[in-house]
């Protein structure tokens, strides 16, 4: 069902090409490396490949990883052209190095509230995980989405007892997808690539926490116009057509 | 016997000084990248102290369900001939080259609330294992066991049977042979490899934290513990 769009986009951009219009993607060669969030994985190498598609002398290698450490590895010279994290004070840690340009936020991620299919213990809000009996695993509050979880639970006016505090997302989504955990909070987007063992139930605006991802140049990139290429198409209509797809929400 | 000392041939000498810095280099890029001032007081913080603690006690108790289990099991690889040996030797000692993320996931489905035995475990005696301490002395058991199941069988294989067959002679049976000469004689091999079996669990990170999570005082150990201050130190320092 994802193969046909990308086939026939290229067709079309072919078909432009021969027909002698100028497009800047003609200039654009070499290689890209992008780094980027592990929440991003999904969502990021379709775009990759969709770049690919529409600039066929262009090669995107992706890196995922959690964003603070990623920082470390760019710290420590690690080669790369694009930096897409999945929160501000990561990428804030980067400028503060003059080790990436200026950033734009491409994406926002609300929290979600993960159960297993069917929603078996009939979790309704935040307030729900702080019934005694439950089993719920939460991400630590080192890493991001912990944080914003805490914030969560804070405009909730609420305090809740984790059984574990998972260091990624991920984990906390296979956690209730394996039945061991009753519930989590994730992000929306990790919900919808959980498949269908597990169902989010939503958090109300009012005690919701909203992730911002910025994307942005290294300034060590050899490749700075394929690079700047990736970026714009990761900001336009077609790249912000693919982020919704995995659930993203535009900037 | 003992003599003075070979000269080294000079190709060795360099391997072994290349060897030798493998090790010793990313040892001083710590020290020298610690955070002197302050690691006094992180290290006696009651953070890291409730974490070294854990850590300690689930070790050694794995070394202890190790010593029990593993013992037999290396006797019966030594010395039983049955059908599927090699096979049930194969299995047992998997664990030294699974990634313990995915030993981590297997215990999750075995042994987890919905696994295949955790469930009746549950049910029954309303006993859980994940998130529990249990259940990081299990993740690291499940680990750290085959160090001492080699180790033991290797020891039980090369230790002299005469021993054994005159005991059997003088007319000690089979239980009095087993303590009175063969515990005694694989008493260094236990010791090796009990060691080695606690030097593994107590560095245990990937199945832990996959089968028993991270809560600190509960199933956040040593290794856990300084992930978790990585990642937040990291930002700490960076931002």
């Amino acid at each position: 069902m994802k193969r046909p769009i990308p086939l026939l986009v290229a067709v079309a951009l072919t078909a432009t090409a021969c027909g002698g219009t100028t497009q800047p993607a003609g200039a654009v060669s070499g290689s890209v490396t992008v780094l980027a969030a592990a929440s991003l994985s999904s969502a990021f190498k379709d775009l990759g490949g969709q770049f690919e598609t529409d600039h066929s002398s262009v090669k995107v290698d992706l890196s995922f990883g959690g964003s603070s450490s990623l920082v470390a590895q760019v710290k420590q010279g690690a080669p790369g052209d694009v930096f897409a994290s999945a929160d501000q004070p990561n990428m804030q840690a980067l400028q503060d190095a003059s080790l990436v340009g200026t950033a734009q936020v491409f994406a926002r991620n609300r929290l979600e509230i993960v159960v297993g299919a069917g929603n078996p213990k009939g979790i309704a809000s935040l307030g729900d995980l702080a019934r005694p009996g439950l089993i719920v695993v939460l991400c630590a509050p080192s890493v991001p989405c912990g944080r914003y979880t805490l914030q969560a639970f804070t405009k909730a006016g609420q305090t809740v007892k984790p059984a574990s505090q998972e260091t990624d997302v991920k984990a906390v989504v296979s956690k209730v997808s394996l039945g061991e955990a009753d519930a989590g909070v994730v992000y929306v987007t990790d919900v919808k690539a959980g498949g269908s063992k597990v169902q989010g139930v939503d958090i109300p605006d009012a005690q919701n926490v909203v992730a911002r991802y910025p994307i942005a140049l290294l300034t060590e990139s050899k490749n700075g116009s394929a690079a700047k290429a990736f970026i714009e198409f990761v900001l336009s209509p077609q790249g912000q057509g693919i982020l919704q797809r995995y659930g993203f929400l535009s900037p | 016997m003992r003599r003075a000392g070979d000269r080294v041939p000079i190709p060795l000498a360099v391997l072994a000084a290349l060897g030798a810095a493998f090790f010793i280099l990313p040892l001083v890029g710590l020290l020298a990248r610690a955070p002197w001032p302050t690691a006094w007081s992180e290290l006696t913080s009651s953070e890291a102290l409730t974490a070294l603690r854990l850590s300690i006690v689930c070790s050694l108790a794995s070394t202890a369900v190790a010593l029990v289990l593993g013992f037999p099991l290396a006797w019966v690889y030594a010395r039983a001939a049955f059908p599927g040996r090699n096979l049930l030797r194969a299995l047992t000692t998997l664990p030294m080259v699974l990634p313990p993320v995915v030993g981590g996931v297997a215990l999750l489905f075995a042994l987890g609330r919905r696994g295949l035995v955790g469930q009746w475990l549950d049910q029954l005696f309303g006993v859980r294992l994940p998130f529990t301490v249990a259940g990081v002395v299990v993740a690291e058991t499940f680990v750290a066991m085959p160090f001492l199941i080699l180790t033991v069988e290797a020891g039980l294989r090369g230790m002299d049977r005469r021993f054994e067959d005159a005991a059997r002679t003088l007319g000690a049976n089979r239980w009095t042979v087993l303590r009175r000469v063969t515990l005694p004689m694989v008493a260094p091999s236990l010791f090796a490899g009990a060691v080695l079996c606690w030097a593994r669990a107590l560095g245990e990170f990937g199945a832990t934290i996959t089968f028993a999570g991270n809560f600190p005082g509960r199933t956040q150990t040593m290794p856990l513990a300084v992930y978790v201050a990585l990642e937040t130190g990291r930002r700490a320092r960076s931002s």
